[in-house]
């Protein structure tokens, strides 16, 4: 990620130190990961030192320290989804894709991560494949869906 | 658009919303709130859209996308005005017959409708539909009517009335004592009386002060102010801006989980409308008040639903929560008083305000007052929104709105209050569901997430969920929430994997005792309630794991093994062909037999194995029977006769 851009959002929010989260989500939304270069320019810029931020990025779940693939996987393990065997779910796309949730391969294909709650109840147990939404899966059927994606 | 500047130009600039909008000119309103978006709705708006210009209707119909109504089970829900049919489950492909038929025949596409399952009856109109008439719709029932990207939807409904009313005409301690009166308490779930709340931080010492959106609406299966936020995000704004007043605050924050993209989007969008219509900024409808809001993204901390972890993260710190006192009120964001209430409470407040205590205090409860918004989940026939009076029964709940449970499977429990709650068993379905009366069955209202479990559910299982939740979700600060809820997940894993030990449960209670009293925040003080309740009442459940080493809903992996009925298996050769686990042995005519040490236990063979044959079987607690020997596997069928 290039610096200007970094300093764009920084400048956004006034490179206000209290405006530190909301400037990391904000290179963590457009970059998907967060490059040591990026968290060394906004501890310069907000003045806040690299071990708080350090403290932030691992605090929340939203922030990544590492790349992230080319398809990201969201498997919902929500209690609605949960009673209606998303552990299945998981456990299937985990041995397809060969990775753990809060992963990612090494050919940087898939990285897959669970949510606690999506809020499309109804579809569960629901798994979402680069925003796409699949509904009322069954393990068999998460097979099919992550077939089409190279 | 200039600036309203008075209560008087308001009620004009609303006369000729209402008049511009032709009354009874069609309109087809699409719900695209997250539910119905994950099922298509996007496709279906944009159907209607070249259909409408297609079938040369553009001119004289409007097309329009809502907030939520509640019924996700069924969606996308598209509604036709001024007929108001409701149309359930619409994909793209049946919009062209809606066009012709509905919009153009004035006729209703029959196949379309709700049927009512058990009648055969069907319902043409939402409001005739079980699911809704169970209902008291005063806060989500709007959603369906308003396109909340245009702030003159609201108008039209008369949004933005209690505001003037309140600048106009009341002072800021009458507010509070309007709110007071209402006897309304916090919808996020510690249920404190919000008025008692206002008066803290109005009677706070100092100039500063601040109101703040609580909408990190973290409970897994909980979407009620998502719903709201995304749906109709000028009520809360009109809330918060009434409960600024009262309070004495300039300034407010809508603090939004980053998992909730739109309502992000909308309520964004919607301070900027209100700053151009004049009901945010400077001189707010010329009463000399001033009032402004930003949105802060939370960055995923279930924590930081918890008032002070909130704060910290508003400040630009990590989510870990204070002890209080000092209460937020006195004590808040950058040391000021601070008022923090629920996305639901602050959505609340303008209806109090212009129908007033009273009317608002007439449903519900002694002790609770109004409505609330359900999110009701799991195996329950009609998933989605529910908003019902308080006082009305679990039962009413689960099996006149939700419809009950499908696939004739028998209902165990309803856990409701997210992961600081409890489940609730059959035998006290009848209990009235209020803030005083849940916390006697060992659960909460909490912010009002209800989760329906069927005899499906192992409920040793549930609690080892919540309590494996919690314990990532702890923030670490305190030992005994991140140390207590640690252990507690650790031996609650161990008895669902069959490696329990006499005396677990005994453990079990005592670390949630020292949990329950010692950790620094509500989510630690409360981790333990799902295990205690589902230890009071599932207890033979515990047992059963621990003594017999069986599971018996059959749901834990660990303590199941799946098994094919020799006598009933036809050799159709479905479950091997779907095994990913090539743990199947069997041909043609040759019985099936499940590898057991190959198998993963997937249940895919028990999900795809015929109906008809119901061949395979769950096993838990007792040993799986031998294999039949590979001789007697051949099925001689008797030739059919000609």
């Amino acid at each position: 990620m290039e610096i200007t851009r970094i300093d764009l959002i920084i400048d956004k929010h006034e490179a206000k130190a209290s405006s530190l989260v909301q400037v990391l989500l904000e290179i963590q939304r457009e970059n998907h990961w967060l490059p040591k270069e990026a968290l060394e320019r906004v501890a310069e810029r907000l003045q806040v030192p690299l071990s708080r931020i350090q403290h932030i990025v691992t605090f929340y779940k939203a922030f990544s320290l590492v790349p992230k693939g080319r398809h990201e996987i969201h498997v919902c393990m929500g209690t609605a989804c949960h009673v209606r065997g998303a552990q299945r779910i998981l456990d299937r796309v985990e041995d397809i894709t060969g990775i753990k949730a809060g992963e990612t391969d090494q050919d940087l294909k898939f990285s897959l991560e669970t949510v606690n709650c999506l809020g499309c109840c109804a579809m569960g147990p629901v798994m979402v494949v680069d925003g796409a939404y699949y509904g009322k899966l069954a393990p068999a059927k998460s097979e099919e869906v992550l077939k089409n994606y190279e | 658009m200039p600036r309203i500047t008075s209560p008087v130009e308001l009620e004009k600039v609303r006369q000729e919303i209402v008049a511009s909008k032709e009354r009874n000119k069609p309109c087809v309103s699409i719900c695209v709130g997250a539910g119905c978006l994950a099922s298509g709705a996007n496709e279906v708006m944009a159907a209607f859209k070249s259909e409408i210009e297609k079938q040369g209707l553009k001119t004289e119909v409007n097309t329009k996308g809502t907030g939520c109504p509640g019924f996700c089970e069924r969606g996308p829900i598209v509604v036709v005005y001024p007929e108001e049919i409701c149309y359930l489950q619409v994909k793209a492909e049946d919009v062209p017959e809606i066009v012709s038929q509905t919009l153009k025949g004035k006729k209703v596409v029959e196949r379309l409708v709700y049927v009512d399952p058990a009648t055969g009856e069907k319902a043409t109109k939402e409001s005739d539909i079980p699911f809704y008439k169970n209902q008291i719709r005063s806060i989500i029932g709007e959603n369906i009517k308003i396109d909340p990207k245009n702030i003159e939807d609201y108008l039209a409904v008369g949004g933005y009335s209690a505001l003037a009313k309140a600048l106009s005409g009341m002072t800021p301690e009458q507010v509070v004592e309007e709110v007071k009166t209402s006897k309304i308490r916090g919808r996020g779930g510690a249920g404190f009386p919000t008025g008692m709340k206002w008066e803290f931080a109005r009677k706070a010492p100092g100039d500063t002060k601040y109101v703040v959106v609580n909408a990190d609406e973290g409970d897994p299966g909980a979407f009620m102010d998502r719903a709201v936020l995304e749906g109709n995000p000028h009520s809360v704004l009109e809330g918060l801006t009434i409960g600024a007043y009262a309070i004495g605050a300039h300034e407010g924050y809508i603090y939004v989980r980053q998992e909730y993209p739109l309502a992000i989007e909308n309520v964004t969008l919607a301070i900027k409308q209100s700053e151009e219509y004049g009901f945010l900024g400077k001189n707010i409808l010329g009463s000399g008040f001033d009032f402004t809001v930003k949105v802060a993204r939370g960055a995923g901390a279930f924590v930081c639903g918890e008032e002070t972890s909130l704060l910290a993260s508003l400040e630009g710190r990590a989510g870990e929560p204070k002890a209080r006192p000092p209460f937020p009120a006195t004590k808040g964001l950058w040391g000021k008083p601070t008022n923090i209430n629920n996305v639901e409470t602050w959505a609340n407040v303008p209806l109090i305000i212009s129908k007033g205590a009273a009317a608002f205090s007439a449903v519900g409860t002694e002790g609770s007052k109004g409505t609330k918004i359900f999110s009701l989940v799991g195996k329950v026939k009609n998933t989605g929104l529910v908003e019902v009076p308080m006082g009305i029964t679990l039962r009413d709940i689960v099996f006149k709105v939700g419809g009950g449970i499908p696939g004739e499977k028998k209902f165990k429990a309803v856990q409701t209050g997210g992961p600081s709650g409890g489940c609730i068993p059959e035998e006290h379905m009848d209990m009235k569901v209020d803030f005083d009366e849940l916390p006697r069955a060992g659960a909460i209202m909490g912010s009002g997430g209800m989760i329906v479990m069927d005899e499906d559910t192992c409920m040793v299982d549930v609690a080892r969920y919540f309590v494996d939740f919690l314990s990532d979700e702890s923030c670490g600060k305190c030992v005994p929430c991140r140390e207590g809820i640690r252990q507690m997940n650790k031996i609650l894993s161990d008895i669902t994997k069959g490696k329990g030990k006499e005396g677990d449960i005994e453990i079990l209670e005592e670390l949630s005792e020292a949990t329950t009293n010692a950790s620094l925040c509500a989510l630690g003080k409360t981790a333990a309630n799902p295990v205690l309740s589902t230890i009071r009442y599932f207890r033979d459940e515990y047992e059963a794991h621990i003594k017999g080493k069986k599971c018996p809903a059959y749901s834990c992996k660990e303590l199941v093994a799946y098994y094919i009925d020799p006598k009933k298996c036809q050799a159709c050769m479905t479950c091997a062909k779907q095994c990913p686990a090539d743990a199947i042995v069997g041909g043609k005519n040759q019985i099936h037999v499940i590898d057991q040490a190959k198998c993963t236990k997937c249940g895919t063979c028990f999900e795809v194995c015929p109906t008809k044959f119901r061949a395979v079987t769950k096993i838990s607690g007792e040993p799986v029977p031998a294999p039949i020997p590979e001789e007697a596997r051949t099925i001689v069928r008797e030739r059919k006769q000609k």
